[in-house]
């Protein structure tokens, strides 16, 4: 009898006492109490198993990573991240090129996302009229629901031939002085890669940036304001310094989105494996950490090869996982005590 | 009012206002510089999509490469496939562990360290998971299959759904409990018919947010569900699947896949639409009172 409360977690009709005495009358008077017992025990076995598999899913996958990897690991120890070349004809695997495909466009996306994000995060809370504020957000957070693969679309139809012939030129005749802007207007590379990633990450920043600002008491503002500050002086001084550290957490986590970014990098890098020359490096192809997993994974025929390129997903898998800890701890010492998440 | 109060002091020096209106100025050229990416997708999705969608894309499977014609319809069966099983895998786990965090797991240390993991799981690249369903499924069974993709997606689907249904069911007033186990009710019969009811609407939210979220993601279907040019419902073998198809039509150099490719778009987009519209649709109908 308790068997059918133990199975099942919903309650189906068993719990009238005439149906239970029917099924049990060895046990009279006891059954409902220790049906509700064995409810209320298999009930929490299975939301803890529930709980429990986040943790097994997070420990299988570095257990996998780890142990997939160790082939790399034996052959080429640590000179694995600093070796350039990436060889899958001679076995030779060095993942330099990667790293330093993901830390660059990363950087380049943060900054043209971060003071973006902030202008919009700052006119969304303090500036404009309540009734555009909903539009706003709700326009800002559908920017994240489209999905990576469609943003490479678009980039390789839209964004690539408009920096090939109109925005990679202009850069070169009028900002080619300054050493940054040399090369060959591919349209495919870096710089693309960069914009793409930049578009993706700033609804992340500018919610975050938003959900801290909102989190600052409005006694704080009032207080500035009470000084004769204007406007602006008052975000500045009430606002932003007070959502310092949160919004820095949140560009963090905008960071970690950026680095494990696949598809739409993929589309538009380039997928070069090589470091270009400084002058460069904003037109020349590259390639990332993500994009070398999902464009010769499953291809890598070597038992060397596939533990190569697990070894680069071990890689990103710490580098994010610390990346986005840290970005949680920053936004939790903001947002401490408030509701996890306001409806503002 | 700071304006009101700055009159009544002394008018205030040119520089203070220039750098009120020019923080003004940019901030709301940052909203513009923003929207014009959103509508620039959103436009080209619209015309070329429907430039190229036509009746047997939607009913045919892939031409062979470089002729013209054929369409994606097994693509969208295989999404639908692949979604559904992520949906039954995490969907389920997903609300469990977000009913252990709100009403078992309150300030205990095993209840931080599931939510500390469950955040921490919800940053890891989607690629990275592919490469642990491709570990777990693709080399025990020996060959790519649907049943992999479905385990990348509901993996990922689970920590959104965890942290919502928390939060959901923390809005629960407490009374409401306490109102039931004075009834004699035991806790987990509060817990499902109570705290959960009332929380419905909000936590089917948080599923559908997970939904869209993964109904987009390619990356980790690359090396599970592999692709495939024909129907395919059986689990256990290769399927395509729509944002595959997209990816390797966009790459590729024929017209008129590129065509094709921005049909699927626009298809897939609808798909995250119309499913989230159509459950949020259902869920107003069916439950009266509802936590927001």
């Amino acid at each position: 009898m308790s068997n059918a409360a133990l199975g099942a977690p919903l309650p189906s009709g068993a719990d009238e006492p005439g149906k239970a005495l029917e099924v049990a009358p060895a046990i009279p008077k006891k059954t409902d109490i220790s049906r509700a017992w064995f409810g209320d025990k298999s009930f929490y076995a299975i939301v803890v198993a529930c709980g429990t598999s986040v943790l097994v899913i997070v420990g299988l996958i570095l257990y996998e990573l780890i142990s997939r990897s160790d082939l790399a690991w034996k052959a080429f120890g640590f000179k694995f991240f600093v070796g350039q070349d990436w060889d899958p004809v001679n076995d030779h695997y060095g993942a330099l090129p990667f790293v330093y495909g993901t830390v660059v466009s990363s950087l380049l996306a943060l900054l043209l996302a971060v003071p973006v994000s902030m202008g919009v995060a700052i006119f969304i809370t303090e500036m404009c009229p309540r009734r555009l504020k909903t539009f706003l957000s709700f326009m800002t957070e559908l920017l994240a629901a489209i999905p990576s693969v469609i943003y490479g679309l678009w980039a390789i139809f839209v964004l690539v031939p408009l920096l090939r012939e109109n925005v990679e030129p202009f850069l070169i005749k009028t900002l080619g002085w300054t050493g940054l802007f040399a090369g060959q207007p591919f349209g495919i590379g870096m710089l693309a890669a960069g914009i793409i990633l930049a578009i993706m990450v700033v609804p992340i920043i500018s919610s975050m940036a938003r959900e801290v600002m909102t989190a600052v008491p409005s006694a704080q503002r009032e207080a500035v304001y009470a000084l004769g500050a204007t406007r602006w002086e008052m975000i500045r001084m009430g606002v932003l310094r007070n959502a310092r550290a949160g919004i820095v957490g949140g560009v963090i986590l905008g960071l970690g989105r950026a680095l494990g970014e696949t598809m739409a990098v993929t589309m538009v890098i380039g997928n070069r494996p090589e470091i270009s020359k400084l002058t460069e490096a904003l037109f020349a192809p590259a390639h990332t950490m993500a994009s070398v997993i999902a464009n010769e994974f499953s291809e890598a025929t070597g038992d060397l090869y596939l533990s190569a390129l697990i070894e680069v997903g071990l890689a990103l898998f710490v580098v994010t996982v610390i990346v986005n800890i840290l970005a949680q701890l920053l936004v939790w010492s903001v947002t401490r005590g408030m509701p996890a998440r306001g409806n503002g | 009012m700071a304006r009101a109060l700055n009159q009544q002091v002394a008018p205030l020096p040119f520089g203070r206002k220039l750098s009120d209106w020019a923080a003004t100025f940019i901030a709301a050229s940052c909203v513009v510089l923003v929207l014009a990416p959103l509508l620039a997708i959103f436009g080209y999705l619209l015309y070329k999509g429907f430039g190229a969608l036509n009746f047997d894309f939607l009913t045919k499977t892939p031409a062979p490469p470089g002729e013209i014609g054929g369409g994606m319809a097994n693509a969208i069966a295989g999404s639908v496939l692949i979604l559904g099983l992520a949906s039954a895998i995490g969907v389920p786990v997903g609300i469990g562990s977000g009913i252990y965090l709100s009403e078992y797991g309150r300030g205990s240390r095993f209840g931080n360290l599931i939510r500390f993991t469950s955040d921490v799981l919800n940053g890891v690249p989607s690629i990275i998971i592919g490469i642990t369903a491709y570990a777990l499924v693709v080399l025990t069974r020996g060959h790519f299959s649907a049943l992999a993709g479905g385990v990348a997606l509901g993996i990922m689907m689970i920590p959104t759904i965890t942290r919502t249904t928390e939060e959901m069911l923390l809005l629960v007033p407490h009374s409401l409990r306490e109102a039931a186990y004075g009834l004699g009710v035991s806790k987990w019969r509060t817990t499902v018919s109570v705290t959960l009811r009332t929380a419905t609407s909000g936590v089917i939210t948080g599923c559908m947010l997970a939904f869209a979220r993964i109904a987009g993601e390619t990356a980790p279907l690359l090396f599970t569900v592999f692709g495939n040019t024909y129907w395919n419902w059986n689990l256990d073998q290769p399927t395509a699947a729509l944002p595959l198809q997209i990816f390797s039509y966009a790459i590729s150099p024929y017209d008129d896949w590129h065509r094709q490719a921005w049909a699927g778009a626009l298809i897939l987009i609808i798909l995250i639409v119309f499913s989230v519209a159509a459950v949020r649709i259902a869920v107003s109908r069916g439950t009266l009172g509802s936590v927001q």
